[in-house]
């Protein structure tokens, strides 16, 4: 499709302002202004529209196809919550009328619901009380491990050293480095499981916290997760949960009882917000007694008068980590949906992710090679290394599977898996859709014995044919010229 | 009734699937979760349905004061959003997909990502923009990293005239870090050459620099830019994107990377978020960038496509080595801000900054009228400018909403010695009869 930049016809316009109301003043000083336009592209308001809903359309999302991305969670988005979020009193609300003398009154709805959501987190997850600032998993880890860093100055310890498991999630051990902590990568055994040996060897009072995904990125869940964090905690270091994947454990375990310290959630997953292509997301933290202290400013109170307020007396806090108080549009629609499910909706929502997924691997499991042979909770990681020997890999699977409307699962990570294809269903999805993505996959198994080229030659179907990547990273093409 | 939680399986289906998999029950399904681990509490309400949670929302955002006439923006501003960029960004297609990772199916998400970042470009006069940071805060942040990286040193001069929202998460992020941290106090509305000179060294990873600053005084940052370059060091600039429909663009002044708040740009307020991070840089420095880059390749056809390049700057591949540890963004937030400068197109982004200018001045000459009330004029302002009052700003801002106004941001919340200063903001969206209704109240009860 052409670029809007190139549909540009000067004159045309999309959007016309009211006429100025109020008299011409002196012009500003010219050495303040730009001497060059900008070459943003002239339309009418209908090729914008358009423009746009055709690249829409270009896009496989959940709403239009399976979407199995492992990891990711791409379960369906209410669409209710969208309309909740869109309510005047909530879409414009400035964030700094609460820090206003006075202001608090102003904004009881909005601080309403960020109390709330806060205390539904805590009862989900275990811990005792949480942070909705950070503004997506990412953020959250970066905000525990400042959480980390903090209680242990407090204790007049300076720890050196993070620990994560090498299935671990890319964005963890970037947090720790970027948090300042050195990493240590311990290796997973042959049966699925952190090496506990290893563990053990690098396990030491320099150790400031073990960064844990619970069930882990292969969608296992760790029997002797109890055990490590209690050694963890022998040696003073501290245990952080990777909320990716609480799909798997709502009302079945919570990180706080298997011993966890700081959590943080991913709401665009667990709780059903969109992901709007890339994001917002949001990433609350949760943290046990011990680091409740350090929490970023300010958090919301309750007062005795049943009023919420911006509360800023936490002189041990970590400081700010956002603008204000969060993604409150992506925490408003998460809330809307806890609510929505409640009790028994979050705990069917665990028990359905799961039995998706253990659906999937038990059907495909005689066509794909399992990365470790043993029972998944909310996603199946096979290996396509069969496969591979006849020259189909994990991304030429991806692209077959694009061609039959399905968005592939997760074939880039874990990396520790070879070949990895990571497939979450999520629990939203009907046996139907599942059977059907079962057969394309059986399909392909076969389709790799009798006539691999055409898996490699995937995708036909679709507007455009494989991209050259290297050629990107090379020459980077980065935006439009004139 | 039954409950809803949109799943669709019937008990025949999972009977079904219970079969397939071989258990007996879904129960066993969680057998690796040890009876002592299991979840100690769960007391959470039953569900509600979609019509109860949606009438208590609503009586919860109705008690939120939005009726009142915005005065308020102290970087975080109350414009127009026309009608179609809801439209166009609420389409399913776009909202429900992800990360484009796989580009056959994504050419959508990835060919507006790649117009985002031209008409960021365009916009701050730069050469590349990454696909969005979380927000103006975060941004400032990743480019005094990526300074002390491409530097080799640790020491940032940072202008007080940039809001202080920014300065403290500054601080909190690097709180573990050794870097030094000098701020530069402002005098009579802009940032002190003087004392900037005076610590610009070569130890001097970067100097950041908000325009319009927090009190709302443009300003051309050239020969400052200029000076910094001299001892090797970078300029970061942190800009109102509005603005640059008309202000000098931190291309034109030589910055190398600029950054910003990208919520004026058709994303509402929404209380905090989500907004939208922007960064563009000079191309040179494009390696050290964060976050996602959409670039433009070939399909084996020789058809133009967009994949996400440059990956080896990213968690994803290079974990602690990463450039930063982004990995979601905020792009749909991005994807607002393309349709809504489309929609106004170049002429159209001129005549929002001039209308906001205009209206500024004019409210600056209706209070100037006010006895008492004096406004700040040794620098020359866009949208926001700074009055003195004769008493406490908070006092004055808690009496005008009962007149029906946020009136406007009282600055010794940020900064000491000012309490009787008054932030005002003015946008396109604010006619002259509730400007002159500002200045009456105003007036009525100082
Ligand atoms: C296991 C895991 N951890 C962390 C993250 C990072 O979360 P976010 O993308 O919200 O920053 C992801 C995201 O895909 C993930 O899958």
């Amino acid at each position: 499709m052409q670029l809007i930049y190139e549909k540009h016809k000067e004159g045309r316009r999309g959007f016309c302002f009211s006429k100025p109301d109020v008299p011409q003043a002196k012009p500003l000083d010219v050495k303040y202004c730009r001497s060059k336009d900008t070459n943003i592209a002239s339309l009418s308001e209908l090729d914008v529209v358009r423009h746009y809903t055709n690249l829409s359309r270009l896009n496989f999302s959940v709403d239009t196809n399976f979407y199995p991305l492992g990891s990711c969670t791409m379960k369906y988005n209410p669409k209710f919550t969208e309309r909740i979020a869109a309510f005047e009193g909530f879409s414009q609300l400035h964030p700094l009328l609460p820090q206003l003398a006075g202001g608090g009154m102003l904004a009881q709805g909005s601080l309403e619901v960020l109390y709330e959501a806060e205390k539904l987190l805590a009862e989900i997850t275990g811990m005792i009380a949480f942070t909705m600032q950070p503004l997506a998993g990412a953020h959250g880890e970066l905000t525990g491990a400042m959480l980390i860093a903090a209680y242990h100055k407090d204790k007049g310890s300076r720890r050196k050293y993070i620990i994560v498991p090498d299935s671990s999630h890319g964005t963890n051990p970037a947090s720790a480095a970027i948090a300042g902590y050195q990493v240590i990568v311990i290796p997973t055994g042959k049966d699925g499981y952190m090496d506990l040996e290893q563990y053990k060897k690098y396990l030491n009072s320099d150790v400031a916290a073990v960064m844990l995904t619970c069930p882990d990125t292969l969608g296992i869940f760790n029997p002797q997760i109890k055990e490590i964090a209690d050694m963890a905690h022998e040696v003073g270091a501290l245990m952080y949960y990777d909320g990716a994947n609480l799909n798997a454990l709502l009302g079945k375990a919570r990180p706080g009882d298997l011993g966890f310290d700081v959590v943080h959630i991913n709401l665009h997953k667990t709780f059903g917000t969109p992901h709007g292509g890339g994001g917002p997301g949001a990433g609350p933290v949760g943290v046990s007694e011990a680091l409740v202290d350090f929490l970023p400013k300010p958090r919301v109170v309750r007062r005795s008068d049943a009023t919420y307020a911006l509360d800023y007396h936490y002189n041990k806090s970590i400081g700010y980590i956002a603008p204000f108080y969060g993604n409150f549009g992506v925490i408003l629609k998460a809330y809307a949906y806890m609510l929505c499910l409640g009790k028994d909706g979050l705990i069917k929502t665990a028990e359905l992710a799961v039995l998706n997924a253990n659906y999937c691997q038990a059907r495909l499991k005689d066509y794909y090679d399992l990365a470790f042979e043993k029972a998944c909770m909310h996603e199946c990681v096979f290996s396509a290394a069969r496969q591979a020997k006849n020259g189909v890999h994990a991304i030429d699977i991806a692209k077959y599977l694009i061609d039959k409307g399905y968005h592939p699962p997760t074939v880039y990570f874990p990396l520790i898996v070879k070949e990895a294809l990571m497939i979450e269903p999520t629990e939203t999805e009907s046996k139907e859709t599942l059977d059907v993505f079962i057969e394309t996959m059986i399909e392909i198994a076969r389709l790799t014995e009798d006539d691999p080229i055409r898996v490699k030659q995937a995708p036909l179907n679709m507007p455009i044919k494989r991209l050259d990547e290297t050629r990107a990273a090379r020459e980077p093409n980065l935006r439009w010229k004139s | 009734m039954s409950k809803m939680n949109y799943t669709p399986h019937t008990q025949e289906d999972v009977k079904q699937m219970l079969k397939a998999i071989g258990a007996s029950s879904i129960e066993e399904l969680f057998k690796d979760i040890p009876q002592a681990l299991r979840a100690k509490s769960f007391n959470l309400a039953d569900g509600k349905s979609e019509i109860e949670v949606t009438n208590h929302l609503k009586k919860l955002s109705d008690k939120n004061a939005t009726g009142l006439i915005n005065f308020v923006g102290a970087g975080f501003y109350d414009h127009f959003i026309p009608a179609a960029v809801d439209a166009i960004v609420n389409r399913p297609e776009f909202y429900t997909a992800y990360t484009p990772y796989q580009p056959e199916c994504s050419q959508g998400w990835l060919q507006s990502i790649y117009e985002y970042q031209t008409a960021i470009c365009e916009l701050t006069g730069l050469d590349v923009s990454n696909a969005s940071l979380y927000d103006g805060g975060t941004a400032i942040y990743e480019a005094a990293m990526m300074s002390i990286r491409l530097t080799g040193r640790n020491k940032i001069i940072m202008d007080s005239g940039m809001s202080l929202i920014y300065r403290a998460m500054l601080y909190t992020y690097t709180s573990n870090l050794s870097i030094e941290f000098v701020e530069i106090p402002v005098v009579h509305g802009h940032s002190s050459r003087e004392e900037l000179f005076k610590h610009l060294d070569d130890k001097t990873a970067a100097v950041i620099l908000q325009n319009p600053n927090f009190f709302g005084a443009v300003d051309d940052h050239s020969d400052v830019v200029e000076r910094v370059h001299k001892f090797g060091a970078l300029a970061i600039s942190s800009v109102y994107p509005v603005s640059l429909g008309m202000l000098k663009s931190p291309g034109e002044m030589n910055f190398d990377i600029a950054t910003g708040e990208g919520q004026s740009l058709g994303i509402p307020l929404s209380f905090g978020g989500p907004y939208l991070g922007f960064m563009a840089a000079k191309k040179e420095l494009v390696r050290q960038m964060p976050g996602r880059i959409v670039g433009e390749t070939v399909d084996s056809d020789g058809k133009r496509g967009f994949v996400l390049t440059l990956q080896t700057r990213e968690q994803h591949i290079r974990r602690e080595k990463a450039t930063s540890n982004i990995c979601s963004n905020e792009a749909h937030c991005a994807l607002r801000a393309v349709v809504f400068l489309s929609l106004l197109g170049r002429s159209g982004i001129k005549e929002m900054a001039e209308l906001n200018y205009q209206k500024t001045e004019f409210a600056k000459e209706a209070l100037s009228k006010i006895k008492g009330v004096e406004v700040k004029r040794s620098s020359p302002t866009f949208n926001e400018f700074t009055v003195m009052l004769p008493r406490r700003a908070d006092d004055v801002v808690y009496r005008m909403i009962d007149k029906g106004f946020a009136c406007g941001f009282p600055l010794g919340r940020f900064y000491k010695g000012m309490e009787n200063y008054l932030l005002i903001a003015v946008t396109e969206k604010r006619t002259k009869e509730e400007i002159c209704r500002l200045a009456d109240s105003l007036e009525a009860v100082l």
